[in-house]
Parts: structure tokens; sequence; C-alpha cells
């Protein structure tokens, strides 16, 4: 058994959930450039070159890309061989949030109940998702996840019968009603399979993947191309002022399902994609 | 006051006449030079009772610009954090009743609500779009910053701005132009 003490969890949330609202990740970087050599439209073109402007500044003046640093959502892989001690694993995450948002001058999003909507002051509590996995590392993968274009996320229950075309359908359905207020060029996650709530999780766990990298499942990863290409016809485009780049990518996760379901929940992403992970 | 500059972008500077609403075009890109106020979703909700009570607002909003963000905190020695536009259509609900005052600008991130163009449309007044997500490349336009109202609302709070060539584009004109369908159709291509 391998001891992992939660001062070590807290530093490391702490530090993730700082860089990853100064510092995008290389593969949103890419799709920027990626998307300027192809985007027809002059307002697009320069949104994208704005927002390569503003990830440069955000990163070398540590300010927050985005005014909204989000929700912060926690993956953890939790090793069976390791024990977490000196305290509890949800409050270690928790106070790393809080001295990530405190120390980085990151903005305090979340209020306590949804109905007196009383600001907590510190982004807590995250909302952490736990998986027990083989080892005895701990894996931690945070996202700061903004609110606009959560917003924008849905969910339908699908019948058998309306099958992949109905789930593609679906997919760029959402896309095209998230239009310019989830400020694309977005990234959806998709969750398909399961129960209600597996397809939800699996929707927000499907946007870790790097982006540009397929479903490793082939005939998932044909479907990933295929609404992406759709979507980019939609026209939409960045910050929605018409153009190509309406989405820069579609992640896909799947799970076994009932014989009578094919849920589809569908995590709307922003170009703020911001996302990091560290392994204890 | 809308004077056109040598590079063609339009210099906006509060207050606003039906006049010089008018004279903005959806599409139309502008420097918004001056005093904006902040509001979002919670400091709109203590309006409207305000409102609908007839009472005074804690800022006289006739001519004015709302400007839809709560901004990250600043570190020492700076204006502000990272202060860009939250999504306009929340406040679709709040936004005729402002408008029949008088505010004459509002400006924010994604569609709007058909009675919101609508009013738009009837007390000549414009919503602009400023880029979402570039909160950290727009806080270096804001070269001053005062809470004015609701500081327990912290990020939420009326907050008065004095901004100088802040980027934005007309979404919503007063004349029905809406950027976001024409810039749609433009772009659209047909599947295959």
């Amino acid at each position: 058994m391998r001891e992992i003490h939660v001062s070590s969890i807290t530093d490391a949330v702490k530090k993730l959930c700082m860089e990853a609202n100064y510092s995008l990740e290389p593969d949103m970087i890419r799709a920027f450039a990626g998307a300027l050599q192809k985007e027809r439209s002059p307002a697009g073109r320069q949104v994208l070159q704005i927002l390569q402007q503003n990830a440069e500044l955000a990163r070398t003046r540590q300010i927050p890309y985005c005014q909204d640093t989000g929700f912060v959502v926690c993956f953890v892989e939790l090793g069976q061989d390791a024990h977490v001690t000196g305290g509890g694993l949800y409050d270690a995450i928790n106070e790393g949030v809080r001295q990530g948002y405190k120390e980085g001058y990151l903005r305090a999003s979340i209020v306590r109940s949804p109905f007196d909507r009383v600001n907590t002051g510190d982004n807590t509590p995250a909302v952490i998702h736990l998986d027990v996995v083989a080892g005895a590392a701990i894996k931690i993968q945070i996202m700061a996840k903004g609110g606009g274009c959560e917003n924008r996320s849905k969910y339908k229950m699908l019948t058998p019968a309306e099958g992949v075309d109905g789930v593609k359908d679906w997919i760029l359905e959402c896309i095209r009603t998230a239009g310019p207020d989830a400020c694309p060029p977005l990234i959806a996650g998709v969750g398909v399979g399961g129960t209600f709530e597996q397809a939800a999780r699996l929707s927000k766990k499907a946007l870790f993947r790097e982006l540009g990298t397929p479903n490793p499942d082939p005939a998932v990863a044909t479907l990933e191309k295929e609404v992406l290409e759709r979507a980019n016809r939609l026209g939409i485009g960045p910050q929605g002022y018409g153009g190509d780049t309406t989405a820069f990518g579609i992640h896909i996760l799947t799970y076994p399902c009932h014989i009578t379901s094919l849920p589809v929940a569908v995590t709307i992403e922003c170009h703020a994609h911001r996302h990091k992970e560290a392994v204890l | 006051m809308i004077t056109v500059a040598a590079d063609g972008i339009k210099e906006v500077t509060p207050p606003l006449s039906d006049a010089d609403v008018e004279a903005l075009k959806a599409g139309d890109r502008v420097r918004i030079t001056g005093v904006m106020y902040t509001a979002r979703d919670a400091a709109h909700g203590r309006l409207l009772p305000l409102i609908e009570a007839g009472k005074p607002l804690p800022i006289d909003v006739r001519g004015q610009i709302i400007y839809y963000t709560g901004p990250s905190p600043a570190r020492p020695g700076d204006v502000v954090g990272s202060i860009g536009p939250t999504t306009g259509g929340r406040m679709d609900k709040f936004t005729p009743k402002l408008l029949a005052l008088g505010l004459k600008g509002t400006l924010g991130k994604g569609a709007r609500s058909q009675p919101v163009k609508d009013a738009l449309r009837h007390h000549k007044a414009v919503y602009f779009g400023a880029i979402g997500g570039a909160g950290a490349v727009l806080s270096g336009f804001v070269k001053k910053l005062e809470v004015v109202a609701y500081e327990d609302l912290g990020t939420e709070a009326i907050r008065r701005l004095e901004v100088a060539g802040f980027p934005a584009i007309v979404v919503n004109d007063c004349h029905g132009g809406d950027l976001y369908q024409d810039g749609m159709k433009a772009y659209a291509r047909e599947e295959p």
C-alpha cells in the first residue's frame, strides 16, 4: 500500500487550477492555428487571431484566459493500492480549488444553493468524479468548465430504432442551437449509452481526450469525423459571426446499453477549453 | 456620439442619442470610449423590482451602455483581471424594461430573443457583441473601474468602467439587422 498525503493532492489541484486558467494546452493552440489556415470568413479569422493573442497574453501575464474561470470538474483515478492519508480526498481537492482560486486571482463563480444563490467566495465546491483503478497512483484531471457553454449542454433519450443517424442528428442539433451563445469554435463531448447519469458523465470525460485524436474504435472515429464535417457546414463560425470553424472537435465515448435505450448526452465546451492533469 | 475613424471603424462615445443609434448597422466594427456600466444576472435581478415599483435605479441608464460581464479579480497594480462578455440572452427578461428607461446599448455575446430585438427597434437601441473568452485581451481597454452598487454581489456588482477604444461589433441594430443570422447564412454550406 502506497501512502499519499492529502497535502500533495491539495498542492497538485491548486497548481492545476491556476495553470489551466492561464495556459491553454497545446492541443487548443494547434486548433487555432489549424482553423486559421482554412477559415474563409474575414471576421472569423480576426476572432481566431484575437483568441491566439488572448492565449499568449493570459499565459505571459498570468491572468485568466476568460473571466469565467469555471466550475472545477475533477476526474480522479484512484489506484486501489494507494492510501490517502492525513484527511479526506474530497476535502483535499476542494482545499486545492480554494487556494488556487484565491491565490491565482481567479473568479469565484459558484453559489452555495441554486435557490438562494449566495456566492461561496472561493469557487468551491468542485464537481468530483471518482474511478478506482489498478495500481498505486492517483491521476487527477481538472477542467475549468465555463457556464455559458455548459448552459447549452443537452440530453436526449433516443430509441434504438433512431440508431446512429439519430445520434448524429442530435449532436448537430445541439451544436446548432448552442449557436453563438456558447462561444464557438466549440468542442462537443458526447456520451452515448449506459444509463441517464452514465451518458452525462461520459460526455464530460470525453472532453479530456487530446483534441485531434480520434476515438480508438474506428466506427466511432468515423462518426466523430462525419459529425465534425457537418457541424462546420452550419456556417455559425468563430463567435457566431459567420464562418467555417464552428467546432474544433467531436469527442464521443460509449458504454454498453439496455435493449430499450439509446441515451445521448452532449456537453458543449467553448474555445476556452481549460484542462490539465497530474499523476501523483 | 458616433464618429468614423480613418480606418473605417466607428468610434462610439456614450451617452448615445437616437440619431447615434440609427447610424449603427449590424456587422459594423466599433470602438467604445468613455463610460460603460457592468451588470449581469444578479444585478439585473435587483434592478427589476425597482423598475417595476417606479423607484430610482442606482445608475442613470439614459443614453448609456450596459456591459454584461463579471470580471475576475485584479492582480495588485492592475485595473481589472479578465473581463470578457457573458451570454446576453440570460438578460432578455430585463432588457426591454431598461431600454424603455432610455438605455441605449447592451454589450455581451450570444443571441437575443425576439422581444429584445423588437424593443431595440421600438426604443432605438443597439446590442453590441464583444469576443467571448477574450477576457485577457479585453482587460487592456479598461482604464478605470469602480464598484457603484451591490458590492455584496462580488463579481456581479454594478461597476462603472472607463474604457478606451474597447473593440466590439454591432450584432443587432435598431433597423432589424442581425449579424448572427446574416453571418450564418453567408457561410452555411449544403451537405453533399
